[in-house]
């Protein structure tokens, strides 16, 4: 299928509809963006802001989800803690994306010792147990919200290389790649016009499916403290504080976890509705 | 069957080697020298001490050097000494550690594959009912769930509010002094919260496989054949469908070990227990490259083992593999 018609569109989007999970999780990434432009307008205090005499107060009409060991308001912490999320989420599926296609697309095309050498490179890859890696690399590097996109994008792309691999040498086949050949397309023309757009629908699934996982990968790193660095509210870093004080404030794990549930849910309900949309397959 | 195995674990060298290659690439990518934390600890060393303990580990020389030097100790199972305080060889640490990882993961493991396959089947066969519509949405929450939050609730509800089970470490404090049986009981009480985190954590993913490749059999010719036979249902299901959908199950159980293994850092942080996962945090929170170095290749290492198993697995239940291209 060719994203590029309308025809594309129309179809798509006739299944698209009848999926009402999918649908849901549209709205709610759509909500989620809406909440992280828009985060300081709707947060009632400061993320930042310490009162020491408001210390671990439970979830009431003046702080919906509590307040934290230093008094922050955590209703407003973990708003803004959609925003790093979302931004590490899409960073880091960009770069994994960007990795993953340049192997794959130069390994399926040009074949040969190339695409052995890589292919080879990516099971080593991916023998690594991945949180080992990233743990490595991050504590060698001074963790910092910059060093952690890179290394989940550096350490995801494996399985979008395979993924474009397996599409770039089923579309190279076909009439039209040939047609595209014989009136003297060089390569680069052949891989960007004609096989990349071709490949972009599982390419797509792929990212939106990546998203929830990268997300996922920065909570659990923040939890563990190497990920992102307090005072910078994000969900993972506030669940560390939920782990300290576990007997006293239930409120500060319940509610950044939940957002991270409802966030990751929300985005592999869209990428099942788009792949199954995709798939004619699929269509009964 | 011979050459199948034989071919398969040639192929592990090259493997093996760009594991190392990898490790070695990440240690030595960071700025800054191994030693760098070890002498900052005591400020009085002076550039002369520096110079010794860079000969000590050999940084004076060439990388491809150190390298080739690394890799004969490592032939040798020697990982070096950890960085640590207590000096001790590196393989000695993770001697110890493995098997308790190795062991929750094995217990995890089965268990996950006890719940996950009846779930699957359950639900392909039962396509499209309300109970496939249940275990689907089950199935997309926890592959949403953050494990460590679902831990952190457990050990809250479990722990904390109805003071049930102990919620950190694998023995309470004295328990050398009980019996074997109440010394017994007593690690359970301490595992039953954390293997039922790592099961619940990767059950999602299993089941749902599970439900796709029955799914795929179901459709089959010879699934017809065998109910257009007479058979009755449950033996055209568990005895003709069940086993060719499981093929595909092997194949994922040798996916899903380097995520297992590497979930043990998160488990085994919250939980407290002494496994290999926390040792590898601790390592990475000092800075003990020999430590890290060791743990990213015996990790690797056992993932490739695990693959390995995996394969003849499959190729014992699969003659087309055994006897085709590889």
């Amino acid at each position: 299928m060719d994203f590029r018609s309308s025809y594309f569109y129309s179809v798509f989007w006739k299944s698209f509809r009848r999926n009402r999970f999918a649908l849901a999780g549209g709205v709610v990434v759509a909500v989620l963006f809406a909440v992280s432009l828009l985060a300081p307008i709707i947060t009632p205090r400061d993320p930042a802001a310490i009162n020491a005499y408001q210390v671990l107060l439970p979830p009431s009409a003046s702080h919906w989800m509590g307040t934290d060991e230093l008094g922050r308001d955590v209703f407003s912490r973990v708003i803004f803690g959609t925003r790093i999320s979302l931004y590490v989420g899409f960073v880091a599926v960009g770069i994994a994306m960007a990795i993953g296609t340049l192997v794959g697309l130069v390994s399926g095309f040009y074949g040969g010792w190339f695409d052995s050498i890589l292919m080879r490179f990516v099971d080593i890859m991916l023998c690594f147990p991945t949180f080992f890696l990233i743990l490595a690399m991050i504590a060698l590097l001074e963790p910092s919200i910059w060093i952690i996109m890179l290394v989940i994008g550096v350490t995801s792309w494996m399985g979008v290389a395979r993924l474009v691999r397996a599409e770039v040498l089923s579309i190279k086949e076909r009439d039209y790649i040939m047609a595209a050949r014989s009136i003297g397309a060089s390569d680069i023309r052949i891989i960007f016009r004609h096989i990349l757009p071709n490949a972009a629908a599982p390419m797509l699934v792929a990212a939106t499916l990546g998203v929830g996982g990268a997300i996922l990968t920065e909570s659990a790193l923040s939890f563990l403290g190497i990920g992102v660095q307090p005072p910078t509210p994000s969900w993972g870093n506030i669940l560390t504080s939920g782990k300290d004080y576990l007997e006293f404030a239930w409120w500060l794990s319940l509610f950044p976890g939940l957002a991270i549930l409802v966030t990751v849910l929300a985005y592999n309900l869209l990428g099942e509705g788009i792949r199954d949309a995709l798939d004619p397959r699929l269509h009964r | 069957m011979i050459t199948y195995l034989a071919k398969r674990i040639l192929m592990l060298i090259p493997l093996l080697f760009g594991i190392t290659l990898i490790t070695f690439a990440v240690i030595h990518l960071a700025p800054g020298e191994p030693v760098d934390m070890q002498i900052s600890m005591s400020p009085k060393v002076s550039a002369e001490a520096r110079q010794r303990i860079r000969e000590f580990y050999g940084l004076d020389k060439p990388l491809h050097v150190q390298y080739v030097q690394w890799l004969g100790r490592m032939a040798r199972l020697d990982f070096g000494r950890s960085f640590a305080p207590d000096n001790r060889p590196v393989t000695d640490k993770i001697a110890e550690r493995i098997p308790i990882t190795l062991s929750l993961n094995i217990v995890a493991l089965i268990l996950e594959f006890g719940l996950a396959l009846p779930i699957g089947i359950l639900a392909a066969v039962r396509r499209d009912t309300l109970l496939d519509k249940g275990i689907t949405v089950f199935v997309f929450v926890g592959f949403a769930v953050p494990t460590f939050w679902l831990a952190l609730l457990l050990m809250y509800f479990f722990g904390v509010k109805l003071g049930w089970l102990p919620i950190s470490g694998i023995h309470s404090l004295g328990s050398d002094r009980l019996g074997p049986a109440a010394w017994f009981l007593d690690m359970m009480k301490h595992l039953v919260l954390p293997i039922g985190v790592m099961t619940f954590g990767s059950l999602a993913g299993l089941s749902r496989y599970m439900r796709s490749s029955m799914l795929e059999v179901i459709r089959q010719d010879y699934i017809t054949t065998a109910r257009a036979k007479g058979l009755p249902e449950r033996t055209v299901i568990l005895r003709h469908a069940l086993r060719n959908a499981l093929l595909p199950v092997i194949t994922f159980l040798g996916f899903s070990l380097p995520g297992l293994i590497g979930g043990s850092v998160i488990f085994e942080t919250i939980f407290a227990i002494p496994g290999m996962g926390q040792l590898f945090y601790q390592g990475v929170m000092m800075r003990d490259y020999p430590l890290i170095m060791g743990i990213l290749v015996i990790g690797a290492f056992l993932t490739l083992i695990g693959n390995l198993l995996a394969d003849i697995c499959y190729s014992i239940a699969d003659p087309r593999i055994r006897h085709g291209r590889t």
